[in-house]
């Protein structure tokens, strides 16, 4: 178990300040350079994993290694174990579209998202001590295998079935949190808090829908500016001057807007819709969590239950002067161990929980602004060019019709 | 229309003002009103595009600051919206005004008259050039109006039983032409009445590209609501009826002037059969050619014809067209056909060329729609979230990010008003690509009757060289006869009088050829001149219309650039 007493060290990572003195302990992470290995069904795609440290746990200033998507639902999974009550980063989705799963722009957001993954993971203070994590970032890629595939038992596909435990557990949860059980924390700002979580998820989740079509629409707009143009140039070629060289001019503009605007779907999708998509997952995570705590909480309610019977028992058996005092006694104690490791395990949960909320909602507060921010940029650029695209096309149309 | 006279007022009073704006004016325009409304406007907008704007001709037409659209308020985003001030690019107006050499220039006269009168002419610098103002003396000027449709009653005999209904339309002509009677005045008409106005011009302007009349539309009569149905006719009646006092020579015809005033019913014949509306040409044809004005005299009825000459003619052409085709005699008149040939060409390519830009133009307007549509809705989106975020918030980095979210979901809205604003102005321009296909249709008709008239030529040349042969055969068979043959040179001379008949009427016919001829040669050249200068029209209105909301939208988002400027995380 990982001892929680160490204090979290400031360990700056790739997403801070790179500048940062030498002296000062840093762990940064890329993800970089996807590759296709592997041919038809059983392909799939590797990432060079560069790790860049100098902390004493890890072997030497820079190490490289080759991982791919199952190592990384790996690694999530292992936190997720090991540090509850911790929000852990979510991971981008795994199915695709399959003739999508190849395609430039699924892979590159893939790797950015694995990429924000990792650091998250870097950058988290308890987190970011995790053996898990060191295995991970250095292992050579048998052990790595070795690792994997020890954890998931015989099934050859085990991101796949994890993350169906993982939705259905999910699933379950909500099925538990909804309903009405005696054994559940009813603290109103806990509920308050489940709450809130619950709701998020359904307004995040319309908002990316909306920002997915919005990525669509770019994409239609671009197509339709593309087919205009050309259609005017066709007509411009059946009429005479002036009229004819402005319908060129004409399409020419609108050929190159259509361009413009496929790239800005592009970042759109990238800047915009996938932050949304990163922010609804999180709350995925934090419900996965919250259920973790409802098991907590249901055993350290049980134990403590059940170890209040057995000191009575025993008080009993005291009174008695039976001679099952000694066993009872054991089995009190033992119990009462048990019941006291229960009750640390839930309230670090909620420790951690209160912790994990306050960073949750400034992270998200500063990723959504920045994804603001780059949204708002790119559509008054865009908006910008194509004024300026057209703005440059009046003086020759006004020259054109006073001839 | 209502809307329009205060543009017109508007637009005498303010020309300062006009002098900033680009943007058409959109109040009380039944698009907007739909979209506004973000009722299945997309599956309007194909109906919608030809009940909008009633000119043909979609010139920029200016607004008065006041009436600028962003200030319009609409009724569908009252959710926790702000309450409406000043706009947003309201302290940067000036943006998205063109520098003045360029405004200058954008009204000049032609833009104004087009508006009014759809006219095409409107190019010319000449003292009859157009204006906008009624009062003005020194120009002509008519504008039509379409309006108050009203159910009214056949007047049936006895023999039918209760009357069948039909709608009836009130025309208001207002103009200074001295050819009318007044300065104002209303007829009312029905449908029926415009198929033998179209009918009747067709016959008496043969050769000219003649505006084409509104569909009878048999299928979409049944199936559309009847309001709908008729408000559709009426549009399309105004800007068909408006084409036509565009039209420089049509505007003076007796036909037009007759169903524009007279009173009560519409004098002109309605017959509709093939023949006599060919012995109506038949009898015009001389007064046309001998200058008597362009057709029929108001009170005219046409007489039924000369009898079965003409009907003979009919089935002559007939033949003589089939063995035209079939490669049989070569017709004499000839000579400027490859020229015309190519012409005709170049006519059928362009119309396939505007019927592709047509098409395209109606994608792009959808999917300009779209983006608008899911804008708004992003925007509301956030606007919920940034609700939720306020009222549960605990720690204020929620309150923080409700507040950019804020700022994100109105621009978002913004935007969005702004991309439908441009498409409802897109519409308008764009329209001048489905006008000119009606316009293409026109050019077909003076064509064809090109066509017809010369199969009339080669019918009557055709039929005089047989008359001849005949003649002359009937000549030799006879001198040989010693004496005289009576009978045969009594059939000489009927002969040699049906001949002289025919030879008149061929040169008739060659001489409505060949006017027929000069009428498409100076259409075609003044509807090359006008599409050119329309298109032009059309492209500067659809570019500056761009470029106005696309600077509107850019600053949109660059206030919440600016405003979320902390967040800049781009190395420098």
């Amino acid at each position: 178990m990982e001892s929680t007493t160490e204090q979290p060290r400031n360990i700056s990572g790739s997403m801070q300040s790179p500048r940062s003195p030498s002296s000062q302990p840093y762990l940064s992470v890329s993800v970089t350079d996807p590759v296709k290995l592997g041919n038809g069904v059983q392909a799939y795609i590797s990432y060079r994993v560069i790790t860049k440290t100098n902390l004493p746990e890890y072997q030497g200033p820079e190490k490289i290694v080759i991982r791919r998507y199952s190592d990384f639902v790996w690694l999530r999974d292992r936190l997720f174990e090991k540090y509850k009550g911790i929000f852990i980063p979510p991971l981008p989705e795994k199915s695709a579209v399959e003739k999508f799963r190849f395609s430039a722009e699924f892979i590159e957001m893939r790797r950015a998202a694995l990429d924000i993954f990792v650091n998250r993971i870097a950058l988290h203070p308890e987190l970011q001590q995790s053996e898990d994590l060191r295995t991970f970032l250095q292992a050579d890629e048998e052990t790595m295998d070795r690792f994997r595939f020890q954890e998931t038992g015989i099934f050859k596909k085990p991101a796949d079935l994890m993350q169906m435990f993982r939705d259905v557990q999910s699933k379950v949860s909500d099925a538990v949190l909804g309903k009405e059980k005696p054994v559940e924390e009813t603290t109103a700002d806990y509920e308050k808090l489940k709450h809130y979580i619950f709701e998020l998820e359904n307004h995040l989740a319309e908002a990316q829908k909306h920002a997915y079509r919005l990525v669509k629409r770019h994409r239609e707009l671009g197509q339709s500016l593309l087919d205009f143009g050309k259609a005017v140039k066709l007509l411009g070629a059946c009429e005479g001057e002036p009229t004819g060289k402005a319908f060129s001019d004409l399409g020419t503009k609108s050929e190159l807007l259509s361009i413009k605007l496929q790239k800005e779907a592009q970042q759109v999708l990238m800047n915009f819709e996938e932050p949304l998509k990163d922010y609804v997952r999180y709350v995925q995570s934090i419900k996965a969590t919250i259920a973790e705590r409802g098991t907590a909480f249901k055993q350290h309610c049980e134990l403590a239950e059940t170890t209040k019977l057995k000191e009575i028992n025993l008080d009993k058996l005291m009174l008695t002067r039976s001679d099952k005092v000694g066993e009872a006694e054991i089995e009190y104690r033992e119990i009462k161990a048990e019941s006291e490791e229960a009750t640390r395990r839930f309230e670090r949960i909620v420790k951690r929980m209160e912790e994990e909320i306050v960073r949750f909602q400034e992270q998200k507060t500063e990723e959504m602004g920045v994804a603001f921010h780059q949204f708002a940029k790119g559509q008054a650029r865009l908006a910008n060019s194509v004024a300026d695209a057209w703005r440059s096309l009046l003086p020759k149309l006004e020259a054109s019709s006073t001839v | 229309m209502m809307g329009s006279e205060n543009d017109e007022e508007s637009h005498l009073h303010s020309s300062k003002e006009e002098m900033e704006k680009l943007f058409l004016r959109e109040d009380g325009d039944p698009l907007t009103k739909s979209n506004v409304n973000g009722d299945k406007s997309n599956s309007n907008y194909r109906s919608a595009m030809s009940t909008l704007f009633d000119s043909r001709h979609p010139s920029i037409v200016v607004t008065p600051a006041d009436s600028d659209p962003l200030f319009a308020p609409p009724s569908y985003y009252s959710e926790s919206r702000s309450p409406r001030s000043k706009p947003n690019g309201g302290d940067r107006v000036s943006s998205y005004l063109e520098p003045p050499s360029y405004a200058d220039v954008i009204f000049s006269p032609f833009d104004d008259i087009s508006e009014i009168n759809g006219s095409e002419d409107g190019h010319s610098q000449s003292s009859d050039s157009l204006s906008r103002s009624p009062s003005s003396l020194s120009s002509d000027y008519i504008k039509i109006t379409v309006s108050n449709p009203q159910k009214e009653q056949e007047a049936t005999n006895s023999m039918i039983p209760g009357g069948s209904t039909y709608i009836t339309y009130q025309i208001t002509t207002r103009t200074n032409l001295s050819d009318y009677g007044g300065s104002e005045f209303s007829v009312r008409r029905r449908f029926r009445d415009i198929v033998t106005l179209a009918d009747r011009l067709a016959e008496s302007y043969r050769g000219f590209c003649i505006p084409p009349r509104p569909d009878k539309s048999v299928v979409e009569s049944q199936v559309m609501q009847k309001q709908e149905f008729v408000e559709q006719r009426r549009v399309a009646l105004e800007k068909y009826l408006r084409r036509l006092v565009a039209h420089p020579v049509i505007r003076n015809s007796d036909e037009l002037k007759v169903f524009l005033q007279a009173q009560g019913k519409l004098p002109l014949a309605t017959s509709t059969d093939v023949a006599s509306r060919m012995l109506d040409g038949a009898v015009k044809l001389p007064k046309q050619l001998f200058g008597e004005g362009g057709g029929a005299s108001s009170v005219e009825v046409v007489q039924p014809g000369r009898g079965g000459r003409d009907f003979l003619r009919m089935f002559k052409e007939l033949r003589q067209s089939v063995s035209n085709d079939w490669g049989g005699s070569k017709p004499p008149v000839v000579e400027e056909d490859k020229e015309f040939l190519e012409k005709k060409e170049k006519m059928y390519d362009l119309e396939q060329q505007i019927i592709d830009a047509s098409q395209q133009a109606e994608s792009l307007v959808k999917a300009q729609q779209d983006m608008g549509e899911t804008m708004g809705e992003l925007g509301l989106a956030f606007i919920k979230l940034t609700k939720f975020e306020n009222e549960e918030a605990v720690f204020n980095s929620q309150r923080a990010r409700a507040n950019d979210m804020k700022n994100l979901a109105t621009s978002a809205v913004k935007a969005s008003r702004f991309y439908r604003e441009l498409n409802s102005q897109t519409v308008k321009h764009l329209d001048t690509l489905h006008d000119y296909l009606g316009l293409m249709m026109a050019v077909q008709g003076a064509f064809a009757d090109r066509s017809s008239a010369l199969l009339t030529v080669q019918t009557l040349l055709s039929e005089l060289s047989s008359l001849e042969a005949r003649a002359e055969k009937l000549e030799v068979a006879s001198s040989k006869v010693f004496g005289g043959d009576k009978s045969r040179i009594k059939k000489i001379e009927e002969l040699k009088e049906t001949i002289k008949v025919t030879e008149d009427s061929k040169n008739v016919a060659i001489r409505e050829y060949e006017q027929i001829k000069e009428n498409n040669w100076s259409e075609v050249e003044r509807l090359d001149r006008e599409r050119r200068a329309d298109f032009l029209n059309m492209m500067k209105g659809f570019v500056a219309n761009q470029v106005g909301y696309a600077e509107k939208i850019a600053n949109v988002w660059t206030k919440v650039a600016e405003e979320t400027r902390q967040y800049d995380r781009e190395s420098s």
